[in-house]
């Protein structure tokens, strides 16, 4: 076994030196009946080098993958350009293979990294702080929430029913656990948030932007609706559309989070993602997950930087932690940290830029197809179409012809079930966007 | 001295922060064009921003940039990282071949279930293996790591009691003073209160604490098997049976399974559910500090309230079971943390049948070999056969010599090596928790144990040595203190 590198000899050596006579004898302490008898285990055979890439190879090719066909899924993870730096640099060992910087002498690297991605991430949400990163933008949402109730000392979130449903799922599943209770606002009818109702009693007001429509959320709108309420604003955020829509933190937004995979994270069937989490300064101290700090040396005047503000965390305050996260997403982080180094101010410019061009052109070669527009509100990167046939039936259709068509919406929205969600991106060409209008044609004909 | 660190000295050039090496019109990536009409940003989004402020750097500044911070940073691959209860393995090559396959990398989350069979394929191989690994009757891959492996297992003992009535009145969770700190976090995440459990001095569950601590109350023990001590539970089979005796569920936190693979099953000794640390146990890289993968096991009492969706057979196929009334409900986003779930099944398919049970028997041949090289200089807390880790003091040097196990620690850094955990388990005065694992050679533990024998010397010897340590990094001892006191958690053009 290459992994293990032991000899006969280093085995004998080291059993002496311990002074036990087998290797079995470390294990006296393991009850007799508890220990498996040798080849007991019902498992497949090893395989090896070869045979085990050839076999992973073999079941990767039943997957449809999105370089087999043309994708206009979106729904919270997107098809975006990884620029070729991405790799190189998440791959290198000597990030790939870390701990957690708990040793910051010898961690400088990272730590520089994720101080660098912190900055980042907080200034594309116009945000005071960002911390190291979350688990992935539902968990990150919910734990905005549940820091939102801590802060206000109230048991109560109000969510837009136009936020992602499995965010949603997610954040309904860590309420029952806690005792929370989630009220919703409506948004299917108009396709944005309807803000009128009285939030009173609740400790924030979570909203999306641009919403799981696609549709931009009047952010001035809900920041007055939560003042009223004396509640905070929750926003969760596209990172892409924030380089160029006015950042939630323009509008006053108490806590920002997203997901971060449209920044040079691969699809990956959803995982592993990143979450981003940024909030006002005043509210440093509640923050959930690690954060970055730049320092000097106890004994110096060197810059550098360490974990800080640990005593929110649980290994120091256990019960009383501000959360019981213990790992970020530190390998994603630092893929995205290159990601938003590689395209810079221009670059992320350019990615939104062609998003809203490329989404524009679908919306009217899809229409002029046959599908309807649902919705009237400014939109992204993403939209909502009617069909006259069942969405599921055409997706399936336009699969057969190599396009991913979207999202039907009746498995979320009952009231949407003749409708599908498209998203398109900044790969996504002219000519891809005239084929999927054309087949669409065929397939409602 | 060896050299591992030795590459990137203090006498280079300091690394500049990417946004002081920005400069106007610099670009990294060639980034696509659309060739669809152009069209008025205004008209279609109202206001746009135009204060973006993110660096402008080409693509060859920016691998440098890169390429330098890896040189002042410590991962498996540079050297010995023998981190206590982080399972700092190997992390093999092949692992990132395959989850790097289009096929797997290129899935999204929101296609159609059936375009992905491949992935329920693999899916439901890691957690057929895992059952059989473990002894426990179901897994879920859904957890993104450990600390949420612990809080979705106390959801499914929730709900379990919920569905008996007794939700409200199992109010509280037992956890050991040697427990890692996400076990009290992690219950009071769901709403529990959290009640101590005392160890013993021999090292064990005290049995007689736990068992004035039984009552209706309680609805969880939680349990770290082996213990943060590295020693084996004894009692583990009584220990369960007096907690479910109280009508309590018993949760085995996983993160030292490495101590068990092939050789011992959980799920046999009487616990009620488990989470497992993927990228511990089963090898996927640490990243950093994530991702972590963190699967659960559970007894079929606890199944219908399993997370959705469920991967799960159903006849010749398998498909993903989204429609079941008593779950918890969602605890991510989509899947779990696929890619990883790909690294583990190669893992897993590497050792097979033929060979899993190496792996928990070299980790705890390594630990006790440490150990026994070391007990003149850093006796063991307990005497002892130790399972994947051995939990040293350094109690004699702070008393004689005024140095502390973290003075030990940093001046190993000077001698090439990762230092291990201290002050963990809180139970153990100037403790050192070293964990090999089954990837290191004998002649890497020879020279670790070396050094930190010579170390050992300077400390009653020469012990300015150690309080300034490391000296040979790019930067000294930080003032952590600093850090909390002047919070600087992002630059800005006046911030440096």
């Amino acid at each position: 076994m290459p992994y293990i590198p032991h000899t006969e000899s280093d085995v004998s050596e080291m059993l002496a030196t311990i002074g036990a006579s087998s290797i079995d004898e470390l294990f006296r302490e393991i009850p007799e009946k508890l220990r498996v008898k040798p080849g007991a285990l019902n498992l497949p055979d090893a395989l090896d080098e070869p045979r085990l890439m050839a076999h992973l190879w073999s079941i990767s090719k039943k997957n449809v993958n999105m370089a087999d066909v043309t994708c206009f899924l979106g729904a919270g993870i997107y098809d975006r350009y990884i620029p070729a730096s991405v790799g190189a640099v998440i791959s290198r060992g000597e990030f790939l293979t870390a701990y957690t910087p708990y040793q910051p002498e010898a961690s400088q690297g990272y730590l520089q990294a994720i101080y660098e991605f912190q900055t980042m991430v907080a200034e594309l949400y116009g945000m005071d702080l960002a911390n190291a990163s979350m688990y992935d933008g539902a968990t990150s949402m919910a734990e905005a929430a549940i820091m939102s109730t801590s802060i206000k000392h109230r048991e109560k979130v109000t969510i837009s029913e136009a936020v992602h449903p499995h965010y949603r799922q997610v954040l309904a599943t860590y309420c029952w656990s806690m005792g929370i209770e989630i009220e919703t606002l409506p948004a299917v009818s108009g396709g944005l948030t309807d803000l009128s109702a009285n939030s009173e009693g609740t400790s924030c007001i979570i909203i999306q932007y641009p919403n799981f429509f696609g549709g931009i959320e009047d952010l001035a709108a809900a920041r007055e609706a939560a003042d009223k309420a004396g509640a905070l604003l929750v926003v969760v955020a596209d990172p892409v559309a924030c380089a160029l829509l006015k950042p939630p933190g323009a509008f006053g937004a108490d806590i920002v989070v997203g997901e971060g995979q449209p920044m040079g994270v691969a699809m990956g069937l959803g995982g592993p993602v990143v979450g981003l989490f940024t909030c006002k300064k005043e509210f440093i101290r509640q923050i959930p997950g690690r954060i970055v700090g730049r320092t000097k040396e106890a004994h110096g005047d060197k810059p550098g930087y360490v974990m800080t503000l640990r005593t929110r965390e649980q290994d120091i305050r256990r019960e009383k932690a501000t959360s019981n996260i213990c790992t970020n997403e530190a390998l994603m982080a630092l893929a995205a940290t290159v990601y938003m180094i590689a395209l810079g101010k221009n670059g992320m410019r350019k990615v939104a830029t062609s998003t809203v061009q490329n989404t524009q052109y679908a919306i009217q070669k899809l229409t002029e197809a046959g599908a309807t527009l649902h919705y009237s509100s400014k939109v992204f990167g993403e939209f909502v179409l009617s069909l006259p046939k069942d969405p599921a039936v055409v997706r399936d259709a336009l699969l057969k012809r190599g396009i991913l068509a979207g999202l039907p919406l009746g498995e979320f929205y009952p009231e949407l079930a003749d409708s599908i969600l498209v998203a398109v991106t900044e790969l996504r060409t002219k000519e891809e966007i005239e084929t999927y209008a054309s087949a669409l044609k065929e397939v409602l004909a | 001295m060896s050299n591992t660190l030795g590459f990137r000295t203090k006498r280079m050039p300091e690394p500049r922060l990417i946004f002081e090496q920005s400069n106007k019109g610099r670009i990294g990536c060639n980034v696509p064009v659309a060739d669809t009409p152009e069209v008025n940003l205004a008209a279609i989004l109202g206001e746009t921003r135009s204060d973006l402020n993110l660096p402008e750097i080409g693509e060859l500044e920016l691998l440098r940039h890169f390429t330098r911070l890896s040189h002042i940073n410590y991962g498996i691959e540079t050297g010995f990282y023998p981190l206590g209860s982080c399972t700092m393995k190997y992390n093999p090559k092949i692992n990132e071949k395959t989850a790097g396959l289009p096929g797997f990398a290129n899935l999204h989350p929101m296609q159609p279930v059936a375009t992905i069979p491949g992935a329920l394929e693999i899916l439901v191989g890691v957690q057929d293996m895992l059952k059989e690994i473990t002894g426990f009757d179901e897994i879920t891959l859904q957890p993104l790591a450990g600390a949420h492996g612990e809080m979705t297992c106390l959801m499914l003992i929730k709900a379990y009691f919920e569905s008996r009535g007794e939700g409200k009145q199992r109010h509280v969770v037992l956890v050991p003073d040697s427990a890692h700190g996400t076990n009290p976090a992690s219950a009071a995440r769901c709403g529990y209160d959290v009640k101590p459990i005392p160890t013993t001095e021999e090292g064990n569950t005290d049995m007689e604490a736990l068992a004035a601590a039984l009552d209706g109350s309680v609805a969880a023990l939680m349990l770290t098997n082996p213990s943060t001590l590295g020693l084996f539970e004894p009692n583990i089979e009584k220990i369960c049976e007096m907690v479910h005796a109280a009508g309590g569920q018993v949760f085995c936190d996983g993160a030292n399974m490495n101590a068990m693979v092939g050789t011992t099953r959980p799920g046999d000794h009487g616990f009620d559910c488990m989470h497992l640390n993927l990228h511990k146990t089963f090898s996927t890289p640490h990243g950093g500090g994530g991702p972590g993968c963190g699967a659960i096991g559970l007894k079929s009492h606890l199944e219908p309230f399993l997370p959705g969706p469920v991967i799960r057979h159903e006849g010749e196929t398998v498909i993903a079971d989204s429609d079941r009334p008593q779950s918890i409900g969602r605890v991510s986003g989509f899947y779990g943390q696929f890619l990883m779930e790909v690294r583990a099944y190669t893992y897993l398919r590497a050792y097979g049948k033929q060979k899993m049970a190496d792996i928990s028997r070299f980790s705890v041949l390594n630990a006790n070999y440490v150990r026994a090289r070391l007990k003149e200089v850093l006796p063991p807390a307990h005497d002892r056969p130790c399972m994947h880790e051995c939990i040293l003091t350094a109690e004699k040097y702070k008393k004689e010599n005024g140095i502390r196990a973290l003075d030990i620690s940093k001046r190993l850094i000077d001698y090439g090596f990762h230092p291990p955990t201290n002050y963990f388990p809180l139970i153990v005065p100037e403790c050192f928790m070293i964990e090999p694992t089954e990837t290191e050679t004998k002649e890497t533990l020879d020279e670790f144990c070396d050094a930190l024998i010579e170390i050992c010397r300077e400390a009653v010897e020469t012990p300015d040595l150690l309080h300034d340590a490391p000296s040979t990094q790019i930067v000294g001892r930080l003032d952590e203190t600093l850090a909390v006191k002047n919070l600087n958690v992002r630059w800005l053009p006046t911030s440096v």
